[in-house]
């Protein structure tokens, strides 16, 4: 172990740590330390071993035995451990707030808090008085107020998000874990979270902070480690470490490439004269959309933008068929197509890539091979019968044009990474030859490296002829990849920008409904849910 | 430093034997099962003993392979006990016609029922559990009106169904093993097979990529009903009697475990044929080796017990990791 600079003991430690699964070496012999009231963000690219690392530290994966004395080993407050659950980690105390919040949503607030160590009255009955006051304590203390006898499913991502913090922070931590904290919370939210977690620092407990938001890390996190490719290639204090440099590191690329390509790798306009590929006309469902129009043209990006709620993916699923309209109309290339049928839809050459990946998308237990094979499957197929040549045939080629990093065909999708996994639905949709792509948040929960891919895959389908709809709420996205953008609010269109119109000014103007005499600078309270606003001004600081 | 290397391998043993456990763990126990006869079980190695084995587990391996399939869709078909009374009601009442026209009008009473499962499931969104198992009463209460008491069959094309045999092996077996190897060939190489498979791992997922869903989940459920009326009508050919009030009693059950234990998983998504099979071989040899030795039939029950217990520990332990 490198000696560290002077400071607070070490709390937790990993030396020389590998971690081999059958035909992947996720975790190469990574050194990777956090001290007593340190913010350390551990961030890299999908697959860089983030997940394997934060799993063997907190007792879901096992490390591979020592390769050599001394390396491989977990020294946790300066003894060597072995955590065989995560039940023990936690024991020890290190607490995990995962990505996806782990709770049980029919319970409420308070008895999720308290879940496995409740207050106990007489008879060893629950003590339900105090475990209230206390769970209410508890969240006062983080900034949200709630009823806590209220079921958690009642409540927004965001309080969920909050109620698995302060159950993390009440079980006498020393370590606190958090995996992508912010990827569903709103800007409010995140101010409250980033309160919290300075607190925790006050406090000396050792929070490890992953998360692919750059602005995110300079502003709340002390020291930094990059992971790429199963190793830590790079450690030190995030204060003066530029941006870019950062990035390649992350990515291994050169600098220069960084800042030529830029941030995210889309490459401009595409020709915007054809006739729409896709209309939608006057798209209504109760209570989410209210007479949506838009138009899509072969070849042509078009951003939705807007905030959470304002019906982005509403119109996106109304128009693949996955949400049937009270009324309104969708035109694929001249033909009206049925509403509130997938099928149809999908027949007349409209495709969706839902936002939620893991619930809607992939198919975790199939393989990539029946993943990607499974829309086209009637086409593949002759009386029923799969022709299994033609779709090894079909998964070869678009493994190869995709650039889907798997060990074959045959592994199960839930085994890829993020940027995988998408890239296998983006297949499967492509298998189909569609004419127009729905893409909703298709670069969300993947790191820089994955998403400039398919970032750059998007722009090569719009060159090839494609009709794109984009949603993000990356605003950098939206502007550098859209050649146009709706501005959706409450569900109704409130404007729409083209050309040189395209600016981080006027889409934030529109997202927040702002009339565009009055001064730029969007009032702070206002919640716009892009959390890169901050990215794109400070994406090019030097 | 040695050590430490042991108890890794150990550990990685432990994992590998978990899925070798789940993957073939039924294969494993057949295996022991038959050895443990061929040793301690007199007259167990005869060609009679083997058929009377192979012709009482034929039904059972029939209405597994439905159930199977409704499994692997994450569903149940509780109703297949019921389906094989009401074929075997359906197929007294219409032998006068001639035995084929009443083998196509029990079978439809099975494809019938399956129709109204699965339409249950797929168009009303009712839970299969309970679909099935309204189905599983409705069933039995209408074979029972249709023929309230035993009655015979004797129809001589019938008998021969139940008792005959190709070169020694009975009819019952060889429809038992063509039809297995027809529900594999339809899991396996049919876009019905591969949606079913997709429908039962994420239906979210599923629908949006466009796939049938419906259309898939009511088929499942008359490959179920057809599968286990099937079966009624060759438990009947064996017995050469109709009982509607005792046929099929508990066979859900028994499909459910021949499942299981073949290392289907409950969660759906997958459908282990060769394991079904060799599941309901399994629970056959065990009820079989109880009784040879004279135990009492309620500890047959507890074995099965034991033995579904240990299938779902090997798939838990094995989800795990």
């Amino acid at each position: 172990m490198p000696a560290h600079p002077a400071g607070p003991a070490a709390v937790l430690s990993a030396a020389g740590l590998s971690k081999t699964f059958p035909g992947v070496r996720a975790l190469d012999g990574v050194d990777f330390t956090v001290r007593a009231g340190e913010v350390h963000a551990l961030i890299g690219e999908n697959g860089a071993g983030k997940s394997t690392l934060i799993k063997v530290l907190t007792g879901v994966y096992r490390p591979d035995p020592p390769a050599a004395p001394g390396a491989g080993v977990l020294t946790y407050d300066g003894s060597e451990v072995e955590f065989a659950t995560p039940l023990e980690a936690q024991h020890a105390g290190i607490s995990t707030i995962y990505q996806e919040v782990d709770l049980v949503p029919l319970m409420s607030v308070a008895r999720n808090l308290f879940l496995g160590w409740e207050p106990r009255g007489r008879l060893g009955l629950i003590d339900f008085r105090r475990m209230h006051r206390e769970a209410d304590a508890a969240l006062r203390d983080l900034g949200v107020r709630v009823d806590v006898r209220r079921p958690l499913r009642e409540l927004g991502v965001g309080v969920q998000q909050m109620v698995a913090l302060a159950r993390a922070v009440s079980v006498d931590a020393r370590v606190v874990v958090m995996d992508e904290p912010t990827s569903s919370l709103e800007p409010r939210e995140v101010v409250t979270l980033f309160g919290v977690i300075r607190m925790l620092r006050e406090r000396g407990i050792a929070v490890i902070y992953v998360s692919h938001r750059l602005d995110e890390l300079y502003e709340v996190c002390d020291t930094v480690t990059v992971l790429r490719d199963g190793r830590s290639v790079h450690t030190g204090p995030i204060a003066g470490l530029d941006r870019l440099r950062l990035v390649s590191l992350m990515l291994g690329r050169e600098l220069g490439d960084v800042r030529d390509q830029g941030l995210t790798r889309f490459s401009g306009s595409h020709d915007t004269a054809a006739e729409p590929v896709l209309r939608a006309e006057e798209l209504t469902v109760r209570h989410q959309l209210h007479g949506v129009s838009l138009t899509v043209r072969p070849g042509e990006v078009v951003g939705l933008g807007g905030l959470l709620g304002s019906g982005r993916s509403e119109t996106a699923k109304a128009i693949a068929g996955a949400l049937p309209p009270d009324s309104g109309r969708v035109v694929v290339a001249g033909v009206p197509v049925r509403t509130g049928s997938t099928p149809a839809a999908i027949r007349a050459g409209v495709s969706l890539l839902p936002e939620d990946r893991k619930a809607e998308g992939i198919v975790p237990g199939l393989s990539v091979r029946e993943n990607i094979a499974l829309a086209a499957l009637p086409g593949l197929s002759r009386f029923g019968l799969v022709d299994e040549a033609r779709i090894d045939r079909v998964v070869a080629t678009f493994m190869k044009r995709l650039r889907i990093k798997a060990s074959g065909p045959h592994q199960k999708v839930g085994e890829l990474s993020g940027g995988n996994q998408q890239k296998v639905l983006l297949a499967r949709w492509l298998a189909m030859n569609p004419k127009v792509l729905l893409l909703d948040e298709p670069t969300r929960g993947i790191d820089v490296g994955a998403k400039a891919e398919v970032q750059k895959l998007i722009d090569e389908l719009a060159d090839d002829g494609l009709g794109v709809l984009l949603i993000s709420s990356d605003m950098e996205e939206l502007i550098e990849g859209s050649d146009r953008v709706v501005v959706l609010k409450d569900g109704a269109v409130v404007e729409e920008l083209a050309g040189d119109a395209v600016t981080e000014d006027r889409l934030l103007r529109a997202v927040a409904a702002m009339p565009a005499d009055v001064p730029a600078d969007v009032p702070a309270d206002v919640p716009v849910d892009v959390p890169a606003v901050r990215t794109a001004s400070g994406g090019d600081d030097d | 430093m040695t050590d430490i290397d042991v108890g890794g391998r150990v550990r990685v043993d432990r994992d590998r034997l978990l899925r070798i456990l789940q993957d073939h763990g039924v294969h494993l126990g057949v295996a022991v099962l038959l050895l443990v006869n061929i040793a301690f079980t007199p007259h167990f190695v005869s060609a009679e003993n083997f058929r009377t084995q192979a012709v009482q587990v034929a039904p059972v391996m029939i209405v597994a392979l439905g159930m199977a399939l409704a499994i692997g869709s994450e569903g149940v078909d509780l109703s297949v006990g019921s389906v094989m009374a009401l074929s075997t009601s359906l197929l007294s009442l219409y032998l006068g016609y001639g035995m084929w026209i009443a083998l196509i009008v029990a079978v439809l009473g099975g494809v019938a029922v399956g129709m109204a499962g699965g339409a249950l499931v797929a168009f009303v969104g009712v839970q299969p559990i309970v679909a099935t198992l309204a189905l599983m009463v409705a069933g039995r209460g209408l074979a029972l009106v249709l023929l309230p008491q035993l009655k015979d069959v004797r129809d001589p094309t019938m008998a021969s169904l139940g008792s005959g045999d190709v070169l020694g092996v009975p009819y019952l077996v060889l429809i038992a093993a063509a039809l297995a190897l027809l529900v594999a060939f339809v899991v396996r190489r049919t876009t019905f097979g591969r949606q079913l498979l997709a429908i039962g791992d994420s239906r979210p997922a599923a629908r949006l990529a466009g796939l049938p869903v419906r259309r898939v989940l009511v088929l499942v459920y008359v490959c179920s009903g057809a599968l286990a009326a099937i079966a009624g009508v060759l438990a009947t050919a064996r017995l050469t009697a109709s009982d509607p009030t005792s046929l099929g009693h508990l066979m859900e059950l028994s499909a459910i475990t021949a499942v299981v234990v073949g290392g289907t998983p409950l969660s759906g998504g997958r459908v282990r044929v060769g394991g079904t099979v060799a599941g309901a071989v399994l629970i056959q040899l065990l009820t079989a080796t109880l009784i040879k030795h004279d135990l009492p039939p309620s500890w047959t029950q507890i074995a099965q017990a034991v033995v579904i217990i240990l299938a779902v520990y090997a798939a838990r332990e094995r989800g795990r990791r």
